[in-house]
């Protein structure tokens, strides 16, 4: 297979990125300043995310395409004004999660990010259920986040006007005589954008940002910042047999969508009456041993429960920190459980998430 | 520090004595990156040459730390356990990992002396 590499990949190497395969993209994991120090500086200053390799779905309207897409999705798309954007699922009939999604109404079409190791399977379901198989990932597009607090100052220095944006609405702006569609959104726990823009453009708009200020952050920040925030990472904390309920990501099914149909509409119904049998919650060692991915949870009288889906150690709390899915009966906050890592067992806490919080900027005005 | 002598694990032992002092080395914190934990040998405790004695992890994968020689713990370095990242600030220095009362003191000409583990270590890693 080849390795795809995003339009920003020279201007990666420029800063020393070192490299890894993810979802058959050459990706920079880090930069030479190193995971904790770029981790560090979005939380405290402003850093720059390629996330080019997700993918960019432009579904056109027509006059049934809401009522076509409200099929697919559990998300309440009627309602959702010009500019809006809601995070939503693409499931399975049993309520499994294909993909984690982020859909957006731009004025003549909806735009649908999705996850890059999912996008062509994504497509493929989207494509049959609409029956249009013209639909197709726009790859002329870089997809680029800058997060942290310092962001809104900065992207506004090369962007005018766009820190009026509210949290999860978006809006056209131009750079370089260019259209591109920026959100006040991301994956970190800080107030920041995202921004969609012709490739060609994509490095001179970078290198004003890095000019302007910002950093350059790899993905293994990314991943301790999401992590600290409590937001899941689609094929680890939710894949194909988790559902968004099981998740506890509930709050992104519409409520006036409960009764409607839509893909794993029936399992979601029964399972928001029923109730689930897992959870996935935060969980505190008590200790700084990290609890990676597969490690498994037990209760105190060493009975299974459970197991992680992410760990790490997160800088901005100073703590191993990890999430995963424990049986409902331990699900409550305070739980205490046992990780059994390399042999021993470690105390832990069943937490509330996000580990790290921050309030989200609302924006200002009304765009 | 020319008398000290490295093990192909990328640990370091200087000896004053019968005492090894032993720690990983930088090559090997920069191929680890940002350091986050670390679990010594309980001071004591017997160590068999190339047996595992102690973890450290980075922010991205776990990894162990062999002894380069065999021994009985006498001392260990709390301060790298109550603050890891002085393992990435001065590996081959005062973030050392634990100290040996050695057993064999022979088993140290199995080692490699400075110039041969920076030989091994760039070509291992090219």
């Amino acid at each position: 297979m080849n390795i795809n590499k995003t339009a920003l990949h020279e201007l990666h190497k420029k800063h020393d990125a070192k490299f890894v395969e993810f979802a058959g993209y050459s990706m920079p994991i880090q930069y030479s300043e190193g995971i904790v120090k770029e981790h560090n500086i979005t939380r405290n200053k402003s850093g720059i995310f390629d996330v080019s390799h997700m993918g960019q779905l432009f579904v056109k309207y027509s006059p049934d395409i809401t009522d076509k897409l409200q099929e697919i999705l559990p998300t309440d798309l009627k309602n959702l004004k010009i500019n809006q954007s809601k995070y939503s699922f693409l499931m399975k009939e049993n309520g499994g999660i294909y993909d984690d999604l982020i859909i957006t109404r731009m004025k003549n079409q909806y735009m649908i990010i999705l996850n890059a190791a999912c996008k062509q399977n994504d497509l493929q379901i989207i494509k049959n259920k609409l029956n249009d198989q013209s639909l197709d990932i726009n790859n002329d597009l870089s997809l680029i986040a800058i997060q942290g607090p310092e962001s809104k100052t900065i992207l506004e220095n090369v962007v005018s006007n766009v820190s009026k944006l509210k949290f999860m609405n978006g809006g056209n702006f131009s750079f370089k005589n260019n259209e591109i569609f920026i959100t006040r959104s991301g994956y970190t726990g800080e107030d920041g954008f995202e921004i969609s823009l012709p490739n060609k453009v994509a490095i001179s708009f970078v290198e004003e940002l890095i000019s302007k200020g910002s950093t350059l952050i790899g993905l293994g920040a990314r991943d301790t910042l999401r992590l600290e925030a409590g937001l899941c990472l689609y094929g680890h904390d939710i894949n194909e047999n988790t559902s968004p309920v099981e998740a506890n990501l509930k709050w992104a099914i519409s409520k006036n969508r409960i009764n409607d149909n839509f893909i794993g509409s029936h399992q979601i119904k029964k399972q928001i009456e029923e109730g689930v049998s897992k959870l996935r919650v935060g969980i505190k060692p008590e200790t700084r041993v990290i609890a990676r991915e597969s490690t498994k949870i037990f209760d105190e009288k060493d009975n299974e429960i459970g197991k992680v889906t992410s760990g790490t150690f997160g800088p901005s709390v100073n703590a191993s920190i990890a999430m995963g899915y424990i049986s409902n009966s331990h699900s409550k906050t305070d739980t205490k459980v046992f990780l059994e890592v390399r042999g021993k067992k470690v105390p832990a806490n069943v937490c509330d998430l996000p580990f790290y919080k921050k309030s989200y900027v609302k924006g200002e005005a009304n765009v | 520090m020319s008398d000290t002598k490295f093990s192909k694990e990328h640990e370091w032992i200087t000896l004053d004595g019968e005492v090894g002092t032993i720690g990983i080395t930088k090559h090997a914190t920069e191929m680890l990156g940002d350091i986050v934990f670390a679990e010594l040998p309980e001071k004591g405790s017997n160590v068999e040459k190339d047996g595992t004695a102690g973890v450290v992890e980075s922010t991205k994968a776990a990894s162990d730390v062999y002894t380069p020689v065999s021994g009985e713990v006498v001392e260990i370095n709390q301060s790298i356990v109550d603050d890891p990242s002085k393992i990435n600030a001065d590996p081959e220095g005062g973030a050392w990992f634990f100290k040996l009362k050695l057993k064999d003191k022979s088993e140290l000409d199995t080692l490699m002396n400075k110039e041969e583990y920076d030989k091994f270590a760039k070509e291992t890693s090219a």
